[in-house]
């Protein structure tokens, strides 16, 4: 995926509520949110679920019994790889494995009452995790860290995504080659940013990943 | 004159003829005739199912029969397959094993499906149930090796214990030598869910050696295929074998060995495993494939012309579970070769590619209809689909009892027409009547589940996802499905309407799901306190539903009938709708 100019923030709409500074898009840096074209992308929930909960109170989604308008976004795919939606297609661990056995790590977001699983095994690239990992934890702002933009604070909280590493210490997510992060990576945590000061900070800025 | 109808059988005929009646629901049938046959039934039913872990409580199951001796509970909704159900929703067994314990010490057999089992409950299971024999676990999890041990170690008349597809805490532990010396009933082992380096090889060798009447033996990864042979050749009389990992580097010593062993085997009817199987070791197997009745090659990455070699080698081949690198063109020889394959799943290999990485299309699936007369269950993956090769495949095979198509793409169109496929999923309904089980995909609108509604009269279970136009489809699937018993939606425009309509037909029902639809807060309270047999459990992790506008859509919404009331073990990101304001927080 291409760097746009990753600074800008889309406008805000009428209402004053900027759902889409808001939205989740967990991205490696440089990546921006929108596409050239305006349309939100990847990273942001879509699809009818999206549509459902963006318009809160709007009963827009039907109108009478049997008439529905269900607005389906387009930007659902992308030619070069496409954001996993959860438990899509319906394939199970073992049904997926073909040489590596499953890398499962629990994933715990700061002030949440449940931990999640997800196999590292399933993901090529950290795109593909944090846009999953952003389908299971809806209801939290994960922050592009390494951006240096100020994103509206609506919302207030924002999460950084971090690691737990074989020797035990927490690292940012998107500090080392996909696949040795697959196999050093014992648990996940989405910090809290303002508890992320004073991480490992990466050295140099990660790549998009090319092998997806 | 009054003419009495009297039965004059004395209870133990009744019985003796009771007991040739298995089925569940026949059992159920015969409870209802009248008081003293339910009474009769009650005390001689040997072997209880639990769809549902929440439609009753244990209590109830024991009060009712008090001489059971063998369990089968389910957990789970069936989309915690997918991620779909958050960790620690709940499935609990050890609350069952308690009163088990001590209630029903003859217990024999404890089958699970989809249930979180925890090594303190193997222990009690270990303890309390001096005759204990079956233990098969499926999808279930929270358990470790220590628990496992428990049970090796004191189930001295233990014949089966099959863990298919559970999650394994790998502890380490050598829980397979805590199986005495003494010990020499096994008849059916599954380790294979379980994680590399935990299992001792020598004790699993030994065991095996001394175990005579062992039947089926489904080894993990962690077995190579040089140790293969050695434990092969302790148990030539295995009806059903799960290799250890294939991969090796082709040597002919452990290749004649490995060949040496199969070929000793001359009862085997199943295969499995093949972890990373190298095509050169295919050929050793080659000798008992003529009496292969069933063969799961999901984890085996070889090649189309591997997989077209190996199945013209099955010409008895009844089941087949095999990724998409088959092909059309394997299909196509499976089509030719297995003349009497009954159940067919291929999977995907690449689920979560964009383009497709093999040449599996909607021929492959049409060959195998038309050459397989036999053919009753399907699960296939694929990227494209037509409305004619539905309609044909359907006309081809009117006795499926099981279709699931998943079309990876969602909301995939006809490639040909690029329209809905509803008419190809309405030839499916329409012909094939004995239809029981039906997952769908692909662009779909209202109208197929008006087909599904006329048609699919003794369907039993259907799985929707990214499908429909309104709540009219949801309505169509309530109001006509007769045989409905579990529904399951995702990514779809249905709403309170449908539901509030058809709250009745909710009870006829083991269990409804719906996540990532149109159902509101609102309505749910609405449904529950309409339906009190029902539990309406909203799952939201964005925090309590009545912080939003009850007109706000929930985000998965689990409906089931039941007996036992509001279940006692919810975590915080379950609400049932009580009746009083303040919503119930366990």
């Amino acid at each position: 995926m291409s760097s746009e100019n990753g600074k800008l923030l889309p406008e805000t709409d009428a209402g004053g509520l900027n759902f889409e500074a808001t939205e989740l898009t967990l991205g490696l840096p440089g990546e921006s949110r929108v596409t050239s074209d305006g349309v939100a992308k990847l990273g942001s929930k879509r699809g009818f679920s999206e549509t459902v909960d963006l318009s809160l109170g709007d009963n827009k989604n039907t109108n009478k019994f049997g008439q529905s308008q269900i607005d389906v976004p387009e930007a659902a795919k992308s030619p070069v790889s496409k954001a996993q939606v959860v438990g899509w297609p319906p394939v199970r661990g073992y049904a997926k494995r073909r040489t590596k056995s499953c890398k499962y790590v629990k994933v715990a977001v700061d002030g949440a009452p449940y931990l999640r699983k997800v196999d590292l095994e399933m993901y090529n690239t950290y795109q593909q995790l944090l846009t999953s990992l952003e389908d299971m934890f809806s209801c939290f702002t994960i922050r592009n860290y390494l951006s240096d933009k100020k994103l509206d604070q609506v919302n207030g909280i924002e999460y950084v995504p971090t690691y737990e590493d074989k020797d035990g210490d927490w690292m940012l997510v998107g500090d080392v080659p996909w696949q040795m992060f697959v196999e050093s990576c014992k648990r996940l945590r989405l910090m809290k940013s303002s508890e992320a000061v004073g991480l490992a900070a990466p050295r140099t800025p990660p790549k998009c990943s090319s092998a997806s | 004159m009054h003419k009495k109808m009297a039965f004059s059988f004395p209870d133990e005929v009744l019985e003796h003829v009771f007991s040739f009646i298995q089925s569940d629901k026949d059992r159920n049938s015969v409870s209802l005739v009248c008081k003293s046959w339910y009474e009769i039934e009650r005390w001689c039913r040997r072997k209880v199912f639990v769809g549902n872990c929440y439609a009753v409580s244990p209590r109830m199951v024991i009060k009712r029969f008090p001489e059971f001796r063998s369990i089968e509970l389910k957990g789970k909704p069936h989309f915690a397959d997918f991620n779909l159900v958050p960790d620690g929703w709940g499935g609990y067994v050890f609350p069952w094993i308690v009163e088990m314990a001590g209630a029903v010490p003859w217990l024999e057999e404890i089958k699970l499906k989809r249930m979180v089992v925890t090594d303190e409950s193997l222990e009690l299971i270990a303890k309390s149930f001096k005759n204990f024999k079956v233990l098969i676990l499926s999808s279930c999890e929270g358990f470790s090796t220590d628990g496992l041990a428990a049970i090796a170690a004191s189930c001295k008349n233990l014949k089966e214990l099959d863990l298919r597809d559970c999650e394994v805490d790998d502890l380490s532990g050598h829980w397979l030598s805590h199986f005495p010396d003494t010990y020499t009933s096994l008849v059916a082992l599954n380790i294979s869910c379980l994680g590399s380096d935990e299992v001792s090889l020598s004790a699993l060798e030994r065991l095996v050696g001394r175990c005579t009447s062992l039947k089926t033996l489904r080894l993990n990864r962690a077995v190579p295929l040089d140790k293969v042979a050695n434990i092969l050749r302790r148990a030539p009389q295995l009806v059903e074998f799960g290799t250890g990992t294939y991969a090796a580097e082709l040597r002919p010593d452990v290749y004649s060995d490995f060949a040496g062993a199969f070929s000793s085997c001359k009862e085997l009817k199943s295969l499995s495993g093949f972890w990373d199987v190298v095509p050169d070791y295919l050929p050793a197997i080659y000798p008992v494939c003529s009496k292969l009745t069933s063969l799961n090659l999901s984890y085996a990455t070889i090649q189309s012309p591997e997989l077209i070699k190996l199945v013209s080698h099955c010409p008895n081949l009844q089941r087949l579970l095999v990724l998409d690198y088959i092909e059309d063109s394997g299909l196509e020889a499976l089509a030719s070769s297995c003349k009497d394959l009954q159940e067919l799943r291929v999977f995907p290999s690449d689920p979560f590619g964009v383009e497709p990485n093999v040449s599996l299309t909607e021929q492959g699936l049409v060959a195998v209809s038309s050459g397989c007369p036999k053919l009753q269950s399907v699960l296939y993956f694929c990227r494209r689909m037509s409305n004619e090769a539905l309609v044909t495949v359907a006309k081809n095979c009117p006795n499926f009892t099981r279709f699931r198509l998943c079309i990876i793409e969602p909301r995939t169109a006809d490639y040909l027409t690029l329209e809905p496929l509803d008419v190809g999923f309405g030839a499916i309904v329409q012909y094939c009547k004995d239809l029981q089980r039906l997952s769908l995909s692909g662009l779909l609108t209202d109208r197929v589940f008006e087909y599904i509604g006329t048609y699919a009269k003794k369907l039993e279970m259907l799985s929707v996802a990214f499908a429909g136009d309104s709540d009219l489809g949801l309505h169509h699937v309530l109001s006509g499905c007769e045989s409905l018993r579990k529904l399951e939606i995702r990514d779809c425009p249905f709403g309170d309407k449908a539901l509030l309509a058809n709250a009745a037909k909710l009870e006829t029902m083991r269990s409804l799901w719906m996540s990532s639809c149109a159902v509101s807060f609102g309505a749910c309270k609405l449904l529950a306190q309409k339906m009190p047999r029902l539990n309406v459990e909203v799952i939201d992790e964005r925090g309590p539903p009545d912080s939003r506008p009850e007109s706000c859509s929930v985000d998965k919404l689990y409906i089931y009938r039941t007996v036992a009331g509001s279940r006692f073990d919810m975590p915080p990101f379950v609400w049932t709708m009580e009746d009083d304001p303040s919503l119930q927080l366990s």
